[in-house]
């Protein structure tokens, strides 16, 4: 029908975020998890995943900018059905600091 | 302890979860599940000519029925051409389960022939989807696929089956339970005590029914508190049919084609009741100015809706039919003598203009001869574009499930494999599709599986010979420059229908339109009913693109 107006696309801030979340560990839920962050084109700039130990689960560690829409972003994970568990951190979580020796 | 193969296994929890009928089509890699299918004595097969067709066959079932409905595709192009019927069905949410056919698991990702990943493609288009690489998976996805797409707020989900599982014999000692939609969420007391105090305390408010409110089959309860609180009535595209349209507190459809009242109406709101909507920019316009004097109650069953366009004073995340049963008895009976006078004030001076609304041969004299020759037990299906607008705005729709339309994607192409569907999951009613000469064409092959199955499905074709909307939108706001919007050939619809079988009337050569057809929607079986309308007849009032809901042209 008719193009798209909207308002423009906010910049990102530049205040980081850690994002943890807690995820069934099988086949195809990174590939949803990233699709989620590209289709809404919000940038993700940092991600991490690994298995917990003895379980059925794995957790991703996700850096982003905050803004506006980082809310309806974590409500969009939470909808996710493979994705159990979103916790919001400060950026001065250690889990991207201690890996930055690692990127040099 | 039972053998039997993946795709026997598939069908015997697709008959335990209460399927009937399946539209699709076969190939190659879902023919075990088709051979296992051949075998059952419960489900119905309906064979379509296009993928797409069968994913609208499966949607215009789950949209009447209420129930996750079923389509099958094969792999690579048959899963391919399933992804339009996805998508709409997710923005429209619609409880739908595909299931492809794929190449066996040890061809995957070798590029073999009709292998595609449907996986990887129907991510953003379902609430979830699954590659099963078992058949022991399939006890688990089978109902899992089935409780995800009716809870909560509803929608598709896709299950591909390469067919190497299909074939893979595995020993079941008892089969699971049908899968059930998850509990609702548990009441926010407090936020509706809140909502309670706030819409007895509005001097001004206004009632805004979505797609949820039919969805959740609220309609009752929002009537209901409709007419306790008295309160003012708006619908969305996918709300029609919530409250009857001649309702005397219905306000009609709000938004990008509203009548100018409507919209009018809003502006002067203190107070926004909005349920199961989800303040789409077709219904509100330029959000900033949407409703600029009123709070918000915003009942929604996806919780990622609330506070995403508007920012609401009480949001409540719930089922909207039991959030409505818990708020009615705490809203006052209400008059509200003052703000009704007003509302009417503004309707009478801002009425819905109907231009000859009495001339059959005129499009909304046509849509009104259509409703007159009905009752209100049939379904209205449209496809997309201006005979959409017309027919969402003349149309009396007064029941929820009365009225199927592409709202979200607006995928023209919709309507008759929709209309199909429609009379397949209710065969005692009569189903008229409202289409245009450019939609129809879009989906024309599915006129074969309709004169096989004989529904009961007249299909009226208001025919411009253009993309009337693009036309619209080029004459109004390019400059009038016409570009690639009229078709320089006209098929001959009613030899296309013959060829396909079916029945067909010209509206244009009989002497009494409305009396052919009376008799033409009267008559059993598949009927297409051909109008030429006038070319030069645009969809008023309209909201300009981006503009604010009070910036109407025209009507």
């Amino acid at each position: 029908m008719i193009e798209q107006v909207a308002e423009p696309l906010e910049q990102a801030g530049i205040t980081k975020v850690v994002l943890e979340l807690d995820v069934n560990n099988h086949p195809g839920v990174m590939s949803h998890i990233c699709n989620l962050f590209a289709r809404r084109a919000f940038n993700v700039e940092g991600i991490l995943c690994m298995p917990t130990p003895n379980t059925d689960r794995s957790r991703i560690w996700l850096l982003v900018f905050e803004d506006r829409r980082l809310e309806q972003m974590i409500l969009q994970l939470e909808k996710l059905v493979d994705v159990l568990a979103v916790r919001r951190h400060g950026a001065e979580h250690e889990v991207f600091v201690r890996l930055e020796q690692f990127f040099h | 302890m039972k053998q039997m193969t993946g795709a026997q296994l598939i069908v015997r929890l697709l008959e335990r979860q209460g399927v009937r009928t399946i539209a699709g089509i076969p190939g190659g890699a879902i023919l075990p599940l088709y051979d296992a299918l051949s075998g059952s004595d419960v489900i119905r097969h309906v064979l379509a000519r296009h993928e797409q067709g069968a994913g609208f066959m499966a949607q215009g079932m789950a949209r009447v029925s209420g129930r996750p409905e079923v389509c099958f595709a094969s792999s690579g192009p048959g899963a391919t051409n399933l992804v339009t019927a996805i998508a709409d069905a997710m923005l429209d949410s619609i409880p739908m389960v595909a299931i492809t056919g794929q190449v066996p698991l040890p061809m995957i990702g070798t590029d073999a022939f009709q292998e595609v990943d449907i996986y990887g493609i129907t991510v953003p288009i379902t609430k979830h989807n699954f590659l099963v690489r078992s058949a022991t998976e399939l006890l688990e996805v089978i109902p899992e696929a089935f409780r995800l797409a009716m809870s909560g707020r509803p929608g598709p989900v896709l299950v591909d089956v390469p067919k190497d599982v299909q074939n893979q014999l595995i020993e079941i000692e008892t089969l699971p339970e049908p899968a059930e939609p998850d509990p609702a969420p548990v009441l926010d007391l407090a936020a509706i005590e809140r909502a309670a105090e706030m819409i007895n305390a509005a001097e001004r408010p206004v009632l805004y029914l979505g797609g949820g409110v039919i969805h959740s089959g609220a309609s009752q309860q929002a009537v209901t508190l409709a007419e306790q609180a008295s309160l003012p009535t708006t619908m969305t595209l996918m709300g029609l049919g919530a409250l009857p349209l001649d309702h005397p507190l219905s306000i009609g459809m709000l938004g990008m084609h509203a009548a100018r009242y409507t919209n009018f109406v809003l502006e002067e709101a203190d107070l926004l009741i909005c349920v199961g909507a989800r303040f789409d920019d077709r219904a509100i316009g330029k959000a900033a100015q949407f409703c600029p004097n009123a709070n918000i109650i915003h009942i929604d069953v996806d919780p990622s809706e609330l506070h995403k366009i508007k920012t609401a004073h009480v949001a409540i995340n719930g089922d909207v039919a039991k959030v409505l049963d818990a708020l009615l008895p705490q809203v006052k009976v209400k008059l509200r003598d003052a703000w009704l006078a007003q509302v009417d004030g503004l309707r009478n001076r801002y009425p819905m203009e109907m231009p000859a609304r009495d001339d059959p041969r005129s499009h909304y004299g046509l849509i009104h001869a259509v409703a007159s020759a009905l009752d209100d037990e049939a379904i209205i299906t449209t496809d997309v574009g201006q005979h959409q607008m017309w027919v969402a705005q003349a149309y009396p729709f007064r029941r929820p499930r009365q009225w199927l339309t592409s709202g979200g994607l607006g995928t023209m192409g919709f309507g008759m494999p929709a209309a199909v569907g429609a009379a397949l999951a209710a065969p005692e009613r009569t189903v008229v599709c409202f289409s245009g000469d450019g939609s129809l064409l879009m989906n024309i092959q599915e006129l074969a599986t309709l004169a096989e199955e004989g529904l009961n499905v007249k299909i009226v074709l208001m025919n411009n010979n253009s993309l009337g909307l693009v036309y619209q939108q080029q004459n109004l706001f390019y400059g009038k420059r016409v570009f690639a919007s009229k078709y320089r050939g006209a098929p001959n619809f009613l030899r296309i229908a013959e060829g396909f079988g079916i029945a067909a009337v010209d509206l244009d050569a009989a002497a009494n339109p409305a009396e052919t057809l009376a008799q033409a929607l009267s008559a059993p079986g598949p009927c297409l009913i051909h109008a030429s309308i006038d070319r030069e007849q645009f969809v008023f009032p309209m909201v300009p693109p981006g503009a604010a809901n009070t910036e109407m042209i025209g009507g």
